[in-house]
Order: structure tokens, then sequence, then C-alpha cells
């Protein structure tokens, strides 16, 4: 489904800046699966979603969907394959626009956007069904201005939006780590619903390494513009906290050095 | 002599109205797009000029007003190349389009004015005949304010208005905000371009510094027409530009109030842009001086060290 085959990016390549973000990603998805991706401070796990998403060209390697290659289309070309939920809960959506707006524009990615009229009185039944199952009274504030909802409702709404048009591949970019945690459970359940409801193959970067292990089928981990470990199925299941932290440092020969996550255990 | 003030306010409607028009075009790229475009101050000019040329060669009105606006489409087309397959910064991409087109508008007018007699030309409007000009005004702005509603509301039309409000949300949702830019960009100067052949037919000439500094004149009508006026909008997109025109007559109805108390005219040029600074200050303050979130924040913060002092103080005691 998706095949990363030697995937390398540097970022100010030739001056003190000089970062080597992406050194030689391999990794393939089969389609369903549900992979979560973990990682210390600058081991490449945003650059690699990134890089599936066109943010900006690689530099070396194959990036395949369904056998495609789409290495060399821009940003908003891949979008036709790809869903994204960001971990700014403001760049997902469009604040000064209705939320049915935002879905409308949405439900219209990979496809030609014409001179027709911009939403029709059957989206808006549609997009009245969609919104009532994320369960947050959204589906009766349909022409609100998105800019009035709080961060969890905007990344509830910025998930219904990366999937509403079936995208091949969705893109988690550590999608809850701006929200409280209450609020952060209830956007992973949502995520869970609708990568289960619409049969997606998913990536979702996390630095919560419990969040890793209890969702999705698959565990890759990143060290160095690298993955370093992949795991799934059962063995998966079994994986512990501690049991990664510990794999880590034998992978890497270095203590785990995310913050985030280490608060997070 | 307050009868000669009367007098004189049909004139600054009717040449609100046609500023007005300008300003939806800077509407257009400045709230939509969040793109400041100085092409304005030449396309403008270019307007007048083609539609001056070609009335004095003896084309028909109409034809005459399609080609301005076409040209003026064009300026707007190379200002999209620069700013975004050139990679130039707007700003910059605008002042460069407009050097471009003090050439070119020298070029098409031949010499540096040219005059449009009423007299001799049937002009669409015209100071000698105001009530009617004023009229026909009215129809143009009706027209372009449903013309644009209905094409906003389109799917294209929406992917405009995304790419204002979020690039990253819009890439991500597809859409080539490249090319949404452009097209923006094209618009706008459109409309600027067709006000500028208006004007020149009210004023009776087309000259090539008839565009120093229109786009803070039309920078000026829309933020006069949100402050005054945006209570009527609401959330309605015609009406919000209804109100950037209702901003134009407001701006040459305080301009001939201040003439008539005797106010050199030289300094109107001023007074418009510190006017404008003012008016664009107005929200930077308020989000920084006075918005209860970072009021908030600012609280939160004072309270977090505090409560880190007290547990120093804590800790030092339990050590000792």
């Amino acid at each position: 489904m998706l095949e990363l085959i030697d995937v390398r990016k540097t970022f100010n390549p030739g001056t003190i800046n000089a970062k080597k973000a992406l050194q030689g990603v391999n990794l393939h998805l089969a389609p369903g699966d549900f992979v979560t991706i973990i990682g210390g401070n600058g081991a490449g796990k945003s650059t690699t979603l990134n890089a599936v998403a066109g943010v900006w060209p690689i530099d070396s390697g194959t990036i395949k969907i369904d056998g495609k290659d789409i290495a060399g289309l821009p940003e908003h070309k891949r979008a036709k394959y790809v869903g994204r939920v960001f971990q700014d809960p403001m760049m997902g959506t469009a604040a000064t626009m209705e939320i049915q707006e935002n879905l409308a524009i949405a439900a219209r990615r990979g496809n030609h956007r014409t001179l027709k009229w911009g939403i029709s009185s059957k989206e808006k039944i549609k997009f009245r069904e969609l919104l009532s199952i994320l369960d947050l009274g959204l589906e009766d504030r349909m022409t609100a201005k998105v800019g009035l909802l709080s961060g969890g409702q905007r990344q509830a709404l910025t998930l219904l939006m990366a999937t509403i048009q079936q995208p091949k591949l969705l893109l988690l970019d550590e999608h809850t780590a701006a929200l409280d945690p209450k609020t952060a459970a209830k956007v992973l359940e949502i995520s869970d619903k609708l990568i289960a409801e619409n049969n997606l193959t998913a990536m979702m970067v996390t630095h919560n390494m419990r969040d890793a292990i209890a969702h999705g089928n698959r565990l890759i981990m990143m060290h160095d513009g690298k993955v370093i470990f992949d795991v799934s199925g059962e063995e998966k299941k079994k994986l512990t906290v501690d049991a990664l932290v510990e794999k880590f440092s034998q992978t890497s020969g270095e203590e785990f050095s995310n913050d985030r996550a280490l608060l997070s255990k | 002599m307050f009868i000669n003030y009367l007098q004189s306010l049909p004139a600054a409607i009717a040449q609100g109205m046609i500023w007005g028009i300008l300003a939806i075009g800077v509407y257009i790229t400045f709230r939509m797009l969040d793109i400041a475009d100085l092409t304005v101050d030449g396309s403008i000019c270019t307007g007048a000029a083609v539609c001056a040329v070609m009335l004095l060669s003896g084309q028909p009105m109409w034809l005459a007003l399609i080609a301005a606006t076409a040209a003026g489409m064009l300026t707007g087309l190379v200002t999209g190349i620069f700013h975004t397959f050139m990679g130039i910064p707007a700003i910059l991409a605008g002042i460069l389009t407009q050097l471009i087109l003090w050439t070119v508008n020298l070029k098409i007018m031949g010499s540096a004015n040219r005059a449009l007699p009423a007299t001799k030309l049937n002009l669409l409007v015209a100071r000698i005949d105001l009530y009617r000009s004023i009229f026909i005004l009215i129809l143009f702005v009706f027209f372009i304010v449903a013309l644009l509603y209905a094409f906003f509301g389109t799917e294209f039309g929406a992917s405009i208005r995304a790419t204002g409000a979020n690039l990253n949300m819009s890439r991500a949702q597809g859409i080539n905000t490249n090319f949404t830019k452009i097209f923006g960009l094209v618009l706008s100067n459109g409309l600027v371009a067709l006000s500028g052949a208006l004007l020149a037919q009210y004023q009776g000439n087309s000259d090539i510094n008839m565009g120093k500094g229109a786009i803070v004149i039309g920078l000026a009508a829309v933020i006069i027409g949100e402050a005054l006026f945006g209570w009527m909008s609401r959330n309605n997109f015609a009406i919000k530009l209804f109100t950037v025109v209702l901003g134009g007559i407001v701006y040459y109805i305080v301009y001939s109030t201040v003439i008539y108390l005797g106010l050199d005219a030289d300094y109107l040029k001023m007074l418009s842009a510190l006017l404008v600074a003012l008016f664009l200050a107005i929200p930077y303050w308020k989000k920084k001086y006075f918005s209860s979130a970072v009021n908030a924040e600012k609280r939160a913060l004072k309270a977090e060290a505090k409560a880190n002092k007290k547990a120093e103080k804590k800790d030092k005691k339990e050590v000792a």
C-alpha cells in the first residue's frame, strides 16, 4: 500500500545548520495497517509524515502509494491520496469559514473544483450525520465559524475532514499533543472509530508510549532518521512501556531522550 | 457657502462609488487572500489608459470597458506569477509590476495624459451629468457584488477563500494555492482597472499619475466600511462588499468636507495614509494590550513563578 524506499532528506545542506533528518527510511505498509510511530526528539517521526505528504521534496528515495510513485507530486496533488491531521489544532481548519464550508472543501479533495455551488443541501444532511458521530454537538452548529470552536472540537473536525473523502492513507502527526488529557482521549477514540469504520491505512506519530502501544496493529520506533524497531500483531500487544524504553537503549545505544514521552509514561 | 458644500456632495458620492469598486478589488486581495497588493497603483491607470485610447479611437463603450478590465486582469496575472512561480514576496511583486506598468501605461497612452472631453464623446459617467452617473454607478456596484457573491459561493470560489483563511489546510485539502492566489490577484486587478476606466471618464482624462496612492484610498475605504458599517454585515458576504463601497463614499464625503473647511488639498494624501495606519494598528493594539486571553496567560505565568519560588523555599528548608 505505502512503500518508502531509502528516503533521505537533509535540511539546510551545506550550511552550519545542516540537519540530516531522514537517513534512509524504509517502510512498507500493508492495506489496513494502523502504525504508531514513536522516537526521541529529532528522530524523524514528523519528518517522515511530511515527506509522504509532500510538504517539501525529498533528496532521494522512493515513495509509492499503491505502486504509484508520488515522490515527484506537489503537496496539493498528493492530497488526493493522503488525509492529514496536524499537531496544531489551528492548522487543519479554516477559522473564518463555517463548519459546513470546511467540510464541503474537504469533501472535494482530489476532485476538480468547479463553478457549481460550493455546498449542496444533500451534502448538508450528510454532514449533519457525520458530525453527530463525533458526539460534540457540532451538528447543531453547522453555520458557526470554526474559529469559535475549542482545540479539541477543531481537531475532531479536522479528523472528519481528513477522512470524509476516504483517503488511501491517513497521517496523524501528534494530533492530540496540544490537547488536555481528557480531550486527547476523546479525539483518539474518534480517530480509532473513523479508521476502523472506513478501513483506513494510517500512521500516527505520538509521544505517548502507552497510546502507541494501545492503538493500531503495528508500532515502529525511529532514531536518527531511521526505523530501528518494527513490531506488529501479537508481539506488539504484549509490549510494555518499560520494554520499549529498554528496547530503545539496546538498539540505539543511547538513553531515550524525549522529555514529553518520559513524562507521559 | 454651505449650499456650495451640499452641491459638492453628489460628486463625492459618485467619486466614492468609483473608488468603491477599486476598494472591492482591494478587499479581495487584502482581506480574503491576506496579500497587500501594490499592483493597484499601476493597474488603475492601465484601466484608464486602455479605456481612454479605445474611446478616442472610436471603439464602442462596452468594448472599451471589457478591454480595460481584461488589461487589469493581465497586470494581476503578472504580479501573481512573480509572487508564486518566481517566489517574490507579494509586496515586492506588486511594486515590480507597478514599475513595469509605468512604462506600459505611457506606451498605451502615447503621452502622460489623454483628455476625454465629455462634450465630444458619449461617456457613461461624467461630471456634467452627475445624477445619471450615480444611477449608472449604482447599477455597476449591484452587478459586481451579485457576481462576486455568486462566484465566491462556488466550489472554486470557496477554495480561494480557504487559501486566504489557511494555507496549510488548503494544500492538505488538495487546493493548488498558487493557482488560487493568482486567480485572486487577476480578479482583483480586473476590478481595479474597471474602476480606473470609469474614473478616467468621470474626471475627463487619463493621467499617468492618477494611481499614486490608490492602494491607500482602497484600504481606507475597506477599513472605514468595516469600522462604520461592520455591524450591518453580520456574516453576509454581499453586505460586506456593499459596506466597502459605502466606505469609499464616506471617504470622499469627508474629503470634500475638509476641503470645504479650508484645508490645503496637499495634506490629504498624508492624512489618508495616517488614517489607514491608525486603523490598521487598532486590531493589533487590541490583541496586544486588551486581549483577555493574553492577560489570562500573563496571570497564569505570574502565578506559576510564585508557586515555583514557594517550592524552592520549601526545598531549601527541607535540605537545611
